[in-house]
């Protein structure tokens, strides 16, 4: 008996560590991809403009970008650890099908740490031309590497490249493995996440700048630009979330019927918004006829799959799954919603908008689009369960056998709230430093003069 | 030549490309560390912080590249080494962690206090993540590692004699290849004292290096009698003799202050033992537990890692070799600014303004 409740508590604490890591890294993963972008938009603005103000925002952004790589690049390396250290189950037998995606990745993270090193630092000894160059490798890293990474979780939801014989995994196809039917709509979807939590990030703190006052050019274009990257997304993001989702009927019953919160499969499925799953009952939610049907599969009489076609011990946790679903997707909606009317008044008026209630809500886009985010990762990871390996491998099956990873969680746990207030503090610093003007060094950067 | 030794190799060229770039940035942290106080250490500091500054994470991404590469085309030898010793390899990401970050707070600590602090932590997990890196490959090497989910002692696996060399070495060859490159760093930056500085610590440190080898000779004799037995073998005596001429030769380079060649002797020095590791232990990846061609992955796999490894070395190695020469040139960091720099720009476009 404690034998099982070691093991359980073993699990629980994996599955927890693995979850505050990575829950932890991803925000700084939008960032890596996103932000490069941001700058290089403003910086390509500076340059065929001669307008210095485009250049000072980007020399501005390089700084924070400094601080966020770092913090990224540390947050990630130990997410590589993680993955051999608990998850023996999945490592072990699958590790040769999906290295090859890791590998890749690896190639983009390479040049996003050599390129971040020489914009960082190329400021006065490179040619314009050269310095300005060097964000393209960055950005097309992050578009390359979040595709690498995408397709192994896709493939743990729609795993593929192998076949099972008697137990054992063979004829492994690494490439199959990468482009499984689940890559593309995932990568998209994480794509066009990235750029929404960079944009309305970067552009918040600019949306709280022109609330308290702040509205010179400067704050002008530098809540202009993220803005725009992030309103164009948010339109896309919508329809690709759309199709990931409706994959699920077919793909992953299991985790549709949790997320719509379906208790009886069939045709005419109401929408179910928020509400409870207690004792197999849906209780306290509204119920809006025929709309789940309708909007999975474009039809009133479209099938749907429901909690009871799935069997008690392959059910993963309907409550949590349902809610963070929920929440996604009506944080994105209102963010689109946002976005919409930007693009009306700018259409209309050719200039930013002039309710406060626009910028209170721009100010909290960026928490609403990380807060988006993380409840989208919620509900396909949890979603998934009991799986680590869409009904193949049970994530129970797939923890180590070490005794005392609750340790190792609590090292974590205490190590990341550090981090993360630290991470804060360095980032006020830079934009006091900003404010008032003066020059200040990269984070772990040269002096602002060289000693001799 | 087979597939599973290509791919070994591949893997041995990482560790050893790790060992040097990552080492040598592990070695910058050590120093500071020995920097001394506030103002006794400041100048070292500064030069270290310049020379790490646009090249450490860079320098890191080879740990990534060992890790999937191991777990790509040996599975099951890879987690059998992540599960028995995760104590250490946890230990060697918190280490990662408090290392990047304390960097990178630094810059921006308000007190002189709170610098120490993110000081403290930067470099004390310099020194503190190679041991544990060292430890896990000392590990490996004397044959405490059983296949399979968490099989092998938690403690004594990384806790015995020739863990105890790997790491210790680990740290010693992290501040040796790091001071030799400081004594260069500190001759493109004209501060001669500086270069007296790490001329004399690199030389202690590689003595030490070298005494520590010599004699962890005898320790693997006797803690590790497989390993030792393979480095009787004619290659592995041959790499041990190139490691030693390599460490002498660099001695001597220090010696008579010719600091630029320094540099790939005492790298070669340090690979030299990594290799002599390596040919040890072949065909083993598991000393004694698990053959190279027996736990290997199927041929598909390895011929896409041989792809994605030479997409990489397409990409990477003519990228790295830029930014290592724009470092070297001094073209990165401060210094005159460019009449054609972006900086010069703004500054032409201010005064329009």
């Amino acid at each position: 008996m404690v034998g099982q409740f070691a093991a359980d508590l073993n699990l629980l604490a994996a599955r927890n560590q693995m979850a505050v890591s990575l829950g932890f890294h991803i925000i700084l993963a939008c960032l890596g991809i996103g932000f490069p972008l941001i700058t290089l938009i403003a910086h390509w603005r500076g340059l065929r403009t001669g307008d210095s103000h485009y250049l000072e925002l980007a020399r501005r952004w390089a700084k924070t970008m400094a601080v966020l790589f770092a913090v990224g690049a540390v947050s990630g390396t130990i997410l590589s650890f993680e993955m051999g250290i608990l998850w023996p189950g999945l490592m072990g037998p699958f590790g040769d099908v999906i290295g090859l995606p890791f590998t890749l990745e690896g190639v983009s993270f390479f040049m996003e740490a050599i390129f971040i090193g020489i914009y960082l630092y190329g400021w006065k000894r490179l040619p314009a031309r050269v310095h300005f160059l060097s964000l393209f490798p960055i950005v097309l890293a992050g578009i390359a590497g979040s595709f690498f990474i995408l397709s192994v979780n896709s493939w743990m939801n729609a795993p593929a490249g192998f076949a099972i014989v008697n137990g054992d995994v063979v004829d492994v196809d690494p490439w199959a493995a990468m482009f499984n039917d689940a890559t593309a709509v995932q990568y998209l979807h994480m794509l066009l996440a990235a750029y929404m939590v960079s944009g309305f990030l970067v552009a918040g703190v600019y949306a709280y700048a022109w609330l308290r006052g702040r509205r010179d050019r400067h704050h002008y274009l530098g809540f202009l630009i993220p803005f725009v990257v992030a309103a164009l997304a948010a339109p896309v993001q919508i329809v690709v979330g759309d199709t990931a989702a409706r994959r699920l009927i077919d793909a992953q019953p299991a985790k549709f019927a949790a997320m719509e919160l379906i208790t009886e499969g069939g045709s005419n499925v109401p929408l179910t918004v928020g509400g409870l799953l207690i004792d197999s009952e849906v209780v306290g939610a509204i119920e809006i006829p025929g709309l789940a049907s309708l909007i999975g599969t474009r039809s009133i009489d479209g099938e749907l799959p429901g909690l009871d076609q799935i069997s008690q011990d392959e059910l993963p946790p309907v409550n949590i799954v349902h809610w963070s679903f929920q929440i996604m997707v009506g944080l994105g909606t209102l963010l689109l919603l946002l976005s919409l009317y930007f693009g009306f008044h700018w259409w209309r008026r050719r200039a930013l908008p002039e309710r406060r209630a626009f910028w209170w809500a721009s100010s909290g886009a960026g928490l609403a689009a990380v807060v988006a985010m993380e409840a989208g990762w919620i509900t396909t990871e949890v979603g998934r369960q009991p799986w680590i390996v869409w009904q193949l491998v049970r994530t129970e099956d797939a923890v180590t056998a070490a005794n005392g990873v609750v340790w190792s969680l609590l090292a974590i746990v205490v190590v990341y709230l550090g981090l993360t207030a630290a991470t804060i503090v360095a980032l006020r610093r830079i934009s006091a430093g900003m404010r008032t003007g003066g020059e200040v060094a990269t984070p772990y950067g040269p002096p602002p003069e060289v000693e001799r | 030549m087979t597939l599973a030794n290509a791919i070994a190799g591949i893997i041995w060229l990482g560790i050893s490309a790790y060992a040097v770039f990552g080492g040598a940035d592990f070695g910058g942290g050590i120093w500071d560390l020995l920097a001394g106080g506030p103002d006794l250490g400041r100048r070292p500091r500064a030069l270290i912080e310049r020379a790490i500054g646009p090249v450490w994470e860079a320098n890191h991404v080879w740990l990534i590249f060992v890790l999937v590469y191991l777990w790509t085309a040996f599975p099951e030898p890879f987690v059998s080494i992540a599960t028995t010793l995760w104590i250490p390899f946890t230990l060697a990401a918190l280490g990662i962690i408090f290392r990047g970050s304390g960097f990178a707070f630094r810059k921006w600590a308000n007190t002189v206090e709170r610098q120490r602090v993110y000081g403290a932590m930067f470099a004390g997990a310099s020194a503190m993540t190679p041991f544990f890196f060292g430890a896990v490959a000392g590990a490996v090497a004397s044959g405490r590692v059983p296949l399979g989910n968490a099989v092998g002692d938690p403690l004594t696996s990384w806790i015995n004699p020739t863990s105890l060399l790997g790491g210790v070495m680990a740290v010693v060859a992290c501040a040796y290849l790091a001071a030799v490159l400081l004594t260069r760093e500190a001759v493109l930056d004209d501060m001669p004292d500086l270069v007296e500085y790490f001329r004399v610590r690199s030389l202690i440190s590689g003595v030490l290096a070298g005494l520590l080898a010599g004699g962890g000779i005898f320790v693997l004799a006797a803690d590790a009698p497989s390993l030792f037995n393979g480095l009787t073998s004619p290659r592995g005596v041959a790499l041990i003799a190139t490691s030693a001429l390599a460490g002498l030769s660099s001695l001597w380079l220090l010696l008579t202050r010719r600091y630029l060649a320094a540099r790939p002797a005492a790298a070669v020095a340090i690979m030299a033992v990594l290799w002599g590791w390596g040919a040890g232990q072949y065909p083993w990846v598991l000393e004694d537990t698990a053959s190279i061609e027996d736990y290997v992955a199927s041929d598909p796999v390895l011929w896409a890692m041989i792809v994605a490894f030479g997409f990489a070395t397409l990409l990477v190695v003519p990228s790295l070799i830029w930014l290592f020469r724009l470092t070297q040139t001094r073209s990165l960091g401060d210094g005159e600014i460019r009449k054609d720099s972006t900086e010069a720009l703004m500054r032409d476009s201010h005064e329009q303004a």
